[in-house]
């Protein structure tokens, strides 16, 4: 199997399994009771903790245990309007960022919030610039994803972080999902309140992610009950989830370092040998993209149909992201870009891991070089 | 070539002799043992200095830990290079183009304490400062106030060379004062006590009084929390939990309430005293602090003290509360002293304590009953853990194998 869907999920590490089960069943009580079984979750929760805060280079207490990047960007973006309505209802945006990111700004519209979205250029990138620009008086959050997830193009976090350190009373947000294991952002110098993460995007497993808040940022929970993760997330911690993740996170660390450079030789390959198919369109920027994620367009032949013609073949690519691929639309990403309709309409996008080795990529572009050329032929294009 | 070395300097005041072999062995000691995870690091004695050989450690990671180490002066990042002019004009280049921070302006401080070495220290500022300028850009010398100073020290077995130095923890290794008893209750004075008297080289064994069913498991695992805090500044510590149920109930069946809190202080320190004369240590030290609250009263500590003739240490006597919440805040003690389990001292907490207690009081309360089978029974079935000391503690040490 070639799998390129990385972007979407990643296959969990066998490590990475063994500690969720061990954890699972070795300390299975609620950290929350007063027991030994209790008091050893709660252990085992507290060095997982810590373990993530250290590779991250914040604090234990700034870390709160999520389901994942829906439920970050959620209680990010929500938690801070929300929290702060009384001295603004002004929030910014970019127009390139993940659904659960729209989505949660759209409800806030929805609620009386005005939202900017920024526009972004044909890299699919905003200006820092611009950002400072709309910054308001009543503006309480700025909300930027890091790495996007269809395109791979990665926004000037820092530079935009440097910038609004001349505004101390609103908060910033990234959504670090698809940066976390391959771009790993210096939480610190860029300056941010709020950061997103999930873990099965680095070999962890599925519902289980974190939101790394500053010390000092208030907001307001969305769920509420027994005041776990310091009253801002409620809900019985998913222990062994917890600790299968900071276990991944600290694997792909090791990862990152040993395999980074390869990646970018891997993407800068299959960029190259791209520009050799006939049609092919690629709208992942040349410079400053993640090393990760490639998408391409074919103008004129349905995305669906490449997918199924390669899933055949046993390798798995995607349209856009994964959370919308199953609705036809055209991407709004690539929209947003200004490429055009037709390339939004055609995107697909090919996602590595740490583990994805060039004759995969060889085997990838000699199944283009067949079917293309076919499907061009019968569609018409 | 990258920054492969920690240099680590010392206060010398008023060491010699022995004093100096005992204080280096133990500050070697402690150094080995707050990077005991970098199992690579290897740490060295020279003459007045330390250094640690990183190999492939983490240099950052390292360097904190060592923030914390008592009978540090100052530590710095230091490559070093053969005895070379070429090797140290290079060297030096990388180490102050590899430094974090403003690097907009230098000097260099040669030191040739190899004389051998043919290159005077005027002379090789100058050779190295070139060497730096003509391979930067914007970079300029300040003597006077440069953003880095580059030094380079010329030894024997080589050259090093640092830029720039970290403040270190100051006072003396643990282990060279001798040992104490530290009376820990889990609040937040005891842990800042412990940690001032391991600041002047005192060695602990914690004491701490364990009331079960009253006290519950999490108030025992929060006091062995804190005691891990501690080791960071010195090395592993003992931690001693007395079973105090029995005495405790005694105490509250025969003992008119308002002596009871009087009564309850005498036995924990007649308890640590003993436990102190055990484990060879020569004073108590708890986290006392004069008018504090109605037992720390000037007239409540004469009563209590009457007890033993051991020295007792309260190195916060004279410290007001928000000053010990700060030190607890800085070394990491606070956000879990706060964390609100009874402790054996709140749970019998009687409505109408006295806040003057006289002595000849407490002794007629404390004739009216035979207590010392108690005593006995407590001190021995003390309950004795090492905290740091990964071996011992399997639980923690299969936590930490899953993450």
């Amino acid at each position: 199997m070639v799998y390129l869907d990385n972007s979407a999920t990643t296959l969990p590490w066998q490590e990475v399994l063994d500690t969720y089960q061990q954890a699972a069943s070795a300390y299975f009580g609620n950290p929350s009771s007063l027991h030994r079984p209790g008091v050893e979750a709660e252990t085992l929760l507290g060095k997982a903790r810590e373990a993530a805060a250290s590779i991250l280079k914040v604090k234990s207490s700034e870390v709160i245990f999520t389901s994942g990047g829906t439920e970050g960007n959620n209680l990010a973006i929500k938690g801070t309007a929300v929290e702060h309505q009384n001295r603004g209802k002004h929030l910014i945006t970019s127009a390139v960022e993940h659904p659960s990111a729209l989505e949660a700004f759209a409800q806030l519209e929805a609620f009386g919030y005005e939202v900017t979205y920024l526009p972004v250029n044909k890299e699919g990138r905003i200006r820092p610039e611009d950002v400072e620009n709309a910054v308001r008086e009543d503006t309480t959050l700025v909300s930027i994803i890091h790495v996007n997830n269809e395109t791979g193009t990665i926004q000037p976090i820092e530079e935009i972080g440097k910038r609004l350190a001349a505004y101390p009373k609103l908060y910033f947000h990234t959504d670090h999902v698809q940066g976390a294991a391959h771009v790993p952002l210096d939480l610190g110098k860029a300056n941010v309140d709020l950061c997103t993460i999930s873990a099965h995007k680095f070999h962890g497993l599925k519902g289980t992610g974190m939101l790394y808040i500053k010390d000092g940022t208030v907001l307001s929970p969305l769920f509420h009950g027994g005041g776990q993760e310091q009253k801002i997330r409620a809900g019985t911690e998913n222990v062994p989830g917890i600790a299968a993740m900071a276990k991944a996170l600290r694997l792909a660390r090791e990862q990152h370092t040993k395999e980074a450079k390869r990646m970018y030789e891997l993407q800068k390959y299959l960029l190259q040998e791209l520009e050799k198919i006939d049609g092919a369109q690629v709208n992942t920027p040349q410079t400053g993209a993640a090393p990760h994620i490639v998408n391409v367009s074919f103008p004129g032949l349905k995305p669906e149909v490449i997918i199924q013609a390669l899933t055949k073949r046993d390798i798995h690519v995607s349209t856009k992201s994964a959370c919308s691929s199953k609705l036809n639309e055209p991407s709004h990403v690539i929209e947003a870009a200004g490429l055009g309709q037709e390339r939004a309409d055609s995107a697909i996008r090919i996602s590595f891991s740490f583990e994805t080795i060039k004759e995969e990529i060889e085997k990838l572009i000699d199944v283009f070089h067949e079917i293309i050329p076919e499907m061009k032929k019968v569609m018409g294009a | 070539m990258k920054y492969d070395h920690i240099l680590i300097r010392y206060g010398e005041l008023a060491l010699k002799g022995k004093n100096r072999k005992d204080f280096e062995n133990k500050l070697k000691e402690n150094i080995q043992f707050a990077i005991r995870e970098h199992r690579t690091c290897k740490v060295k004695r020279t003459y007045g200095r330390m250094f640690i050989e990183l190999h492939d450690e983490n240099p950052n990671d390292v360097l904190e830990k060592l923030k914390h180490i008592f009978g540090i002066s100052s530590f710095s990042l230091a490559m070093k290079t053969e005895n070379d002019v070429e090797a140290i004009k290079e060297g030096a280049l990388q180490a102050f183009l590899q430094r974090e921070g403003n690097n907009r302006t230098f000097k260099v401080s040669a030191r040739r304490s190899y004389k051998p070495f043919p290159i005077r220290s005027q002379d090789l500022n100058q050779h190295v400062g070139a060497h730096i300028l003509r391979n930067t850009e914007n970079v300029t010398v300040d003597v006077h106030n440069p953003d880095v100073e580059v030094v380079v020290e010329v030894r024997e077995q080589g050259t090093y060379i640092t830029c720039g130095r970290i403040d270190g923890a100051g006072g003396l290794p643990v282990g060279t004062a001798g040992k104490v008893a530290l009376m820990l209750s889990g609040g937040i004075d005891s842990p800042v006590a412990g940690y001032l008297a391991m600041k002047r080289g005192a060695e602990i064994e914690a004491v701490h009084f364990h009331s079960p069913p009253y006290t519950n498991e999490r108030a025992r695992k929060k006091v062995e929390d804190l005691t891990n805090i501690l080791t960071k500044f010195g090395g592993s510590i003992r931690l001693h939990i007395v079973p105090f149920t029995e005495l405790q109930k005694a105490i509250h069946a025969h003992i008119p309430s308002s002596y009871s809190m009087t009564i309850m202080r005498r036995m924990m320190l007649r308890i640590t005293e003993r436990i102190a004369q055990k484990q060879d240590a020569k004073a108590v030290v708890n986290g006392e602090s004069l008018g504090q609250v109605a037992s720390q009263t000037l007239e409540s500590m004469h009563t209590i003290n009457e007890v033993t003739n051991i020295p007792i240490l309260r190195p916060l006597v004279t410290m007001d509360k928000q000053e010990v919440v700060e030190v607890s805040e800085q070394i990491g003690t606070y956000d879990i002293s706060v964390l609100p389990y009874e402790d054996c001292c709140t749970i019998f907490l009687p409505s109408d304590s006295v806040t003057k207690p006289r002595r000849d009081k407490a002794v007629r309360f404390e004739e009216a009953f035979d207590f010392e089978p108690y005593i006995n029974e407590a001190v021995q079935y003390v309950e004795t853990l090492t905290i740091g000391n990964e071996q011992e503690n399997k639980t923690e040490q299969k936590m930490n194998d899953l993450l």
